[in-house]
């Protein structure tokens, strides 16, 4: 089980008009990790996410899910877009929308039974946020929100989770609650895929890790990629932010293996 | 009973306009209302073109073609040509009235018997001039009120029978997406039911002004309601209110009865946002007490 491969990204390129945003990139993810995915902004990390998907078509490349295309494994992939990406005004409740991760292909048009019921009554309660059940989305605060998206994605009852930017703008309570969830996860087996900007806390989330900058810089355990010289490769001149991490590496007296990571 | 009837129409007008102005509010798409219900000119002269009776379904058919063509022209546009979503709206609406205009005005000029007035502003003071009657004598009501029946009947089974699609399509599109459905099945069928709801509202109330009804009602529900059902009621309650506010205050000041509408439910809309920030101001007082 554990040798198993999770997600695979091969030869992927996506560019949307000018230049590619993705460019050859080329993959194959454990299952059972919680993997992180770090690298600047604008290196193409939620565009691999959402190609991953099949939310936006590659140039060229493909990607496979379990070994299967992606249409035959929906129901086993779940997807936590951005908190951003929707508005939070909308007339729904937390209950409202956690069921929509029971919504699907062949049950649109039905409406939901017991069983659905109960596992939206567990993914709310499995997030914490039982006691908000019925209140409107827009009364959340923003670390709510975001587990309201987790609740969502875990009525699915998928074996892999893709998360984009889980601890944008939430406090750290939550981001420690989110991680005690998703190490839940881990436990039972499931991969985890989270789009990381923090470099800070990469220590302490992640167990491997994917560093892109477009093209695929390094991917491996944690302690092979989070060297200096891989950050310095996709990070190139924010030298400043680079020290900080180095210096973080120093303090939790990382073991780092200087070598050369074959690209 | 005439005035009864220019009532009983209007608000089914003003029911079918609310429940899809709803998700169009809902989903940001307000001008889609505007561009279909402008755009649809061509497809209601081609189809009066060939049928040569107002009353064929061909209209229907011909005008919902259209609208279609028009959603898709402007999804292709923003997101194939990538022109800014308002642009392409701008381009494609304007460009296929204008290929209306001309052909009301030019080519089937003496064949078509429509009045580009009556299109844009539409009377409701005439539908009863269009009168079902059977058996020579018996009078059911002007014939826009069973067409505004009919439209109501098919809207309601999509949108009961779809709701759970046409809410995911609102809030989180991308998600649906990430579901494996076919998100774009629904945005089109949403576009059919606007491009039918114009259509059929176009020679009563007029293409100018159904952007009204489809928005305003539901614009003011948002401001008050916390659920997607509760929202949709509410709305067409403000469209039927609006509807037998205006018509009375069109008659008692004798002005446009479809003016008179809209506009009052443009004040409902500005009186029910200063009532709610008043209630809110309270509702912070008395919680900092």
């Amino acid at each position: 089980m554990k040798d198993q491969i999770s997600i695979e990204v091969h030869n992927l390129t996506v560019s949307y008009g000018a230049g590619p945003v993705l460019w050859d990139v080329d993959f194959e993810l454990p299952t059972g990790k919680i993997i992180g995915v770090i690298g600047p902004n604008g290196s193409g990390k939620t565009t691999l996410l959402k190609t991953i998907m099949g939310l936006l078509e590659p140039s060229s490349g493909y990607v496979k899910i379990q070994n299967k295309s992606l249409n035959e494994v929906r129901d086993k992939i779940a997807y936590v877009p951005q908190r951003t990406s929707v508005d939070w005004d909308f007339p729904a409740s937390v209950y409202d929308v956690v069921m929509m991760g029971r919504y699907g292909k062949r049950n649109l048009i039905r409406r939901p039974n017991n069983a659905d019921v109960e596992i939206v009554e567990q993914s709310i309660q499995k997030v914490g946020l039982s006691d908000f059940r019925d209140r409107q989305i827009s009364q959340l605060s923003g670390g709510q929100q975001q587990r309201v998206f987790i609740a969502r994605a875990l009525a699915q009852k998928a074996d892999i989770y893709l998360l984009d930017e889980p601890f944008a703008g939430v406090d750290a309570a939550t981001e420690s609650s989110i991680i005690s969830i998703l190490e839940e996860m881990r436990n039972e087996g499931k991969t985890v895929l989270i789009i990381h900007h923090d470099l800070q806390t990469v220590l302490e989330h992640f167990e491997y890790l994917v560093l892109l900058n477009t093209r695929l810089i390094a991917k491996g355990n944690l302690q092979e990629v989070f060297t200096k010289e891989n950050l310095s490769n996709a990070y190139g001149g924010q030298l400043t932010l680079l020290s900080k991490v180095v210096e973080i590496i120093k303090a939790t007296d990382f073991p780092i293996r200087e070598k050369d990571v074959d690209l | 009973m005439n005035d009864f009837w220019i009532i009983l129409t209007a608000s089914l007008v003003a029911i079918n306009a609310s429940v899809l102005g709803v998700f169009l509010v809902l989903r940001k798409m307000s001008m889609m209302g505007d561009a279909i219900s402008h755009a649809v000119l061509p497809g209601i002269v081609v189809a009066y073109y060939f049928s040569g009776d107002r009353t064929s379904p061909l209209m229907l058919l011909g005008a919902a073609l259209t609208g279609l063509i028009t959603a898709f022209l402007i999804d292709w546009l923003a997101k194939k040509v990538k022109i800014q979503g308002d642009a392409s709206i701008g381009i494609t609406y304007t460009l296929l009235f204008a290929v209306g205009m001309i052909m009301i005005s030019g080519w089937f000029k003496g064949n078509v018997d429509i009045d580009l007035d009556c299109v844009l502003y539409g009377d409701i003071a005439m539908i009863n001039l269009d009168k079902i009657i059977v058996d020579q004598n018996l009078y059911l009501g002007p014939r826009a009120f069973y067409v505004e029946l009919v439209a109501g009947l098919i809207i309601f089974l999509f949108v009961i029978l779809g709701f759970r699609g046409f809410k995911l399509l609102s809030f989180d599109e991308d998600y649906g997406l990430a579901l494996g459905i076919n998100m774009n099945f629904w945005h089109y069928l949403m576009m059919g039911l606007v491009s039918l709801v114009t259509v059929v509202s176009f020679e009563v109330v007029g293409a100018v002004l159904v952007i009204g009804f489809l928005i305003i009602p539901a614009a003011t529900a948002q401001l008050i309601t916390k659920r997607l059902i509760p929202m949709i009621f509410t709305a067409c309650g403000f469209g039927i209110i609006a509807v037998l506010v205006g018509f009375y205050l069109a008659n008692w000041m004798n002005v446009s009865i479809t003016g008179a509408m809209i506009a009052v439910s443009g004040i409902l809309f500005f009186k029910v946002m200063m009532i709610n920030a008043m209630v809110s101001r309270k509702k912070l007082r008395v919680k900092m007490h």
